[in-house]
């Protein structure tokens, strides 16, 4: 077993990161994502690999797009006002399927909004946030310990489906410690350099590589988004990750994700001790949703509380997922940047 | 098992340190720890405050509303969180800085002179230590006294060997004062 | 028979979608060659802009990315970083580089990042359809300044090469033209100088190209070369701005 240690979800993205094998980092500060990167300008330097300040997120962004265009395993993390400027450089490698790291923790909105918890990127990390068809693959890790589980997956499924990935933190997780072990460590030179990477010819046999997300064809440009739309298909059958604490077929059906999920779970123990019939739904991906599960879970639920640090996001998903008008469904939120409570959760479980 | 508690003071009263030792010593205990501070603004001039979770097991929500213990430094935290603790719960108080009188019948108070005992340690500034100490005794089921002042060595370092010795007698002064007092 | 010039291997057999009296195509040409005489084509990524250079790509047989409108430096920057081995170079016009992407362009020479920047300087949004470039002259029309670029409504044209020059990441800045023989042999012989500068790791590398826009300023092509030659070097007087291997020698 690896060491346990007692680490600040912030550094824990960092140091996972750079476990997963990412020695390249661009970053610019916001709260409360900053300490990512003062993370990594001190750990980088230290495994060769590089940090550098961008002088804006669009600069970041596209940095990264370059790196990652060049075949290597390349990051930033920002905070929403942060990942809304850096929606560009998403669209622009969901379209030309570049592989990228993007950690968001996710604060209170729209526009300056405030620096405290919330999941109001709910829409701009699922539905695609710039322009164009096209999803990134979303996970929503609701411990630090399972922020850095995803993290090595997170870079194996953006490089096997070459597509963006963001890992969706909060203020909460990256201002919390908690005892944490990494049971992992890859050395990145053992990562293979992908034949599509732009390093020069010499390095992939001398044919020229171009990575662009232009077509100026109409008709080409359809057949790359629908080929584009079945590699998203593919994804959601194969992707699309869950977790789920309760009794089989329960009667109240909880959907929640990340810290939302964590601050639920403290209630539900309690009411499943009861013998109550309840049970909590948790994506891990909120894109791919797994909404087939869901909707197998929910088959017998006759109310679905959905719960967000929003003001109602994922429960159109919840909605369509389940797709059933006789449910009764319910959303509770908290839009402002404020948590839920464990209490507040459990009176309205109790209904 | 799963603990609980609640540290709130001024900034600069190290409560902060407090939880992030308590929830060290957890962790190299091989338990499940989680400290949650409270960050950004509201930390600024007003009260700082953290919540540390201890458990065996899997640790459900780290916000906690209703904690069993809270340690609490200063006034405004007093009148902020003494509210909050769970009936039944123990009230940790400054009595050196607190002139609030207790309000609530169904939790238990333990008054404790947290900075004339760091003083009487060699320094005001170790007063989080002494309720580290009182902590330390009221989860001495949890971990050691030498498995706290170990913590503290680790977390605070120990190039500064004055404050080593300070940090380590106003632990044991807190942690004797509530033995003698329960 | 000897062989005095012949068309670079680096340069793609295709038709290029340039119009005629473009300038862009001598510019593409002359990276080609030096590509070729200094046995780079294969250890090179290009980094295409938004603009009429959109489609470079097709042009030269190398690695490239098309980047963001003005994001080129920083797409640049990453890809130099991944690859240190390899040569790394921006190829842009005036919007993209100064004026959308002006932060990104003068953080390259900032940062001292090295990677090689063209600015192709036409004063004007070619691909867009002729509206004011940053670089517009004082009193040039165009379709977004129909009365003439007045500097108490559009302000004055950005002097990029000048501008690069100040910072101390830039290793090398140099505006040069294509109007006529000598200003392109210049030219290449600035190519060939930046590229083995930033080989040599020296810093942040960059051409401001004078070129021409004959379609959007309304001129045949011997027009527009001559009003580059006799009007654009007016704003844009060309020569070394900086150079940090002259300046040791000095």
């Amino acid at each position: 077993m690896s060491e346990r240690i007692l680490m600040k979800g912030n550094e824990a993205v960092g140091e996972a990161a750079v476990r997963a094998g990412c020695r390249l980092y661009f970053g610019y500060p916001i709260t409360p994502a900053s300490e990512i990167a003062e993370y990594m300008a001190y750990r980088l330097p230290q495994v060769g690999g590089i940090f550098i300040q961008a002088e804006s997120e669009l600069a970041a962004s596209n940095m990264v797009y370059g790196a990652a265009a060049a075949g290597k395993y390349a990051m930033t993390a920002s905070s929403s006002p942060g990942i809304s400027l850096m929606q560009e450089a998403l669209s622009y490698m969901a379209g030309a399927e570049v592989p990228s790291l993007f950690v968001d923790a996710v604060r209170g909105g729209p526009g300056l909004g405030d620096i405290q918890a919330a999941q109001s990127d709910y829409f701009q990390l699922t539905k695609g946030g710039g322009h164009g068809d096209y999803h990134l693959i979303v996970f929503a890790p609701y411990t630090i310990q399972e922020v850095i589980n995803i993290m090595p997956i997170a870079f194996e499924t953006a490089f096997k489906y070459r597509n963006p990935v963001v890992v969706a933190i909060d203020g909460l997780i990256g201002q919390m410690m908690e005892a944490v072990e990494f049971p992992y460590f890859v050395n990145p030179d053992e990562i293979a350099l992908p034949d599509w990477a732009l390093s020069g010819k010499f390095r992939h046999g001398n044919k020229k590589n171009v990575n662009t997300s232009l077509e100026l064809d109409p008709e080409k440009l359809e057949v790359i988004n629908w080929r584009l739309q079945a590699k998203y298909h593919e994804i959601e059958e194969k992707e699309s990750r869950y977790d789920y604490v309760g009794v089989d077929n329960p009667e109240t059906l909880v959907v929640a994700y990340g810290t939302v999920a964590r601050v639920t779970m403290s209630a539900l123990k309690k009411m499943l001790g009861e013998g109550k019939s309840i049970g909590l739904f948790r994506p891990i991906t909120i894109w791919p949703f797994p909404g087939k599960a869901l909707a197998q879970k929910a088959a017998n639920a006759k109310r679905i509380v959905t719960l967000e640090m929003s003001a109602g996001q994922m429960i159109e998903d919840v909605k369509l997922s389940v797709f059933d008008p006789n449910k009764e469904y319910e959303f509770h939120g908290h839009p402002g940047g404020t948590t839920f409570t464990p209490s507040e959760i459990e009176q309205i479980l109790r209904g | 098992m799963t603990r609980n508690v609640v540290a709130a003071g001024f900034g600069g009263q190290g409560v902060m340190l407090l939880g992030q030792i308590l929830a060290l010593a957890a962790t190299q205990k091989q338990l499940n720890a989680t400290w949650l501070p409270s960050y950004g603004p509201e930390q600024r001039g007003g009260t700082a405050n953290c919540t540390v979770v201890v458990s065996d097991e899997e640790i459900g929500s780290p916000v906690v509303d209703k904690p069993m213990y809270v340690v609490i430094m200063n006034n405004p935290s007093m009148e902020k969180f003494e509210k909050m603790v769970e009936p039944n719960g123990t009230v940790i108080l400054n009595s050196t800085l607190i002139t609030l009188e207790p309000k609530r019948n169904d939790v238990n108070y333990l008054k404790v002179p947290a900075n004339e005992l760091a003083e009487q340690a060699g320094s005001q500034r170790s007063a989080n230590m002494v309720m580290l100490g009182v902590i330390g005794w009221l989860w001495k089921d949890i971990f050691t006294l030498e498995e706290l002042e170990q913590a503290v060595v680790e977390k605070v370092g120990d190039k500064r060997p004055q404050l080593v010795e300070t940090n380590k007698k106003a632990i044991e002064l807190g942690y004797e004062f509530a033995k003698n007092l329960i | 028979m000897k062989i005095i010039y012949e068309r670079p291997k680096t340069l793609e057999k295709v038709v290029n979608h340039y119009c005629p009296g473009c300038h862009h195509g001598i510019l593409h040409a002359l990276i080609a060659e030096v590509l070729d005489e200094m046995n780079m084509a294969d250890k090179t990524v290009g980094v295409a802009p938004v603009g009429c250079a959109v489609l470079a790509y097709n042009y030269l047989d190398i690695d490239w990315i098309e980047a963001p409108h003005g994001r080129a430096v920083a797409v640049a920057t990453g890809i130099k970083l991944a690859h240190p081995d390899i040569l790394v170079f921006t190829y842009q016009g005036d919007g993209d580089a100064a004026s959308i992407g002006l932060a990104e362009t003068l953080y390259g020479a900032i940062r001292g990042i090295n990677v090689t920047t063209f600015m192709y300087n036409n004063a004007i949004y070619g691909m867009t359809g002729g509206q004011m470039a940053p670089t517009t002259l004082l009193g040039m029309k165009t379709t977004t300044s129909p009365y003439g670029r007045d500097p108490r409504r559009e302000g004055y044209p950005v002097k990029m090469a000048e501008t690069i020059a100040l910072q101390d990441g830039a290793a090398f800045s140099v505006r040069s033209a294509l109007f006529n023989p000598k200003a392109i042999t210049e030219t290449k012989n600035h190519i060939r100088h930046a590229f083995e500068l930033q080989m040599n790791g020296e810093g942040f590398t960059f051409l401001e190209v004078v070129g021409t826009c004959p379609t959007n300023w309304g001129m045949t092509p011997v027009e527009a070369s001559e009003f580059a030659k006799n009007e654009m070097v007016k704003t844009f007087p060309l020569g070394i701005k900086k150079d940090v291997k002259r300046s040791e020698a000095r």
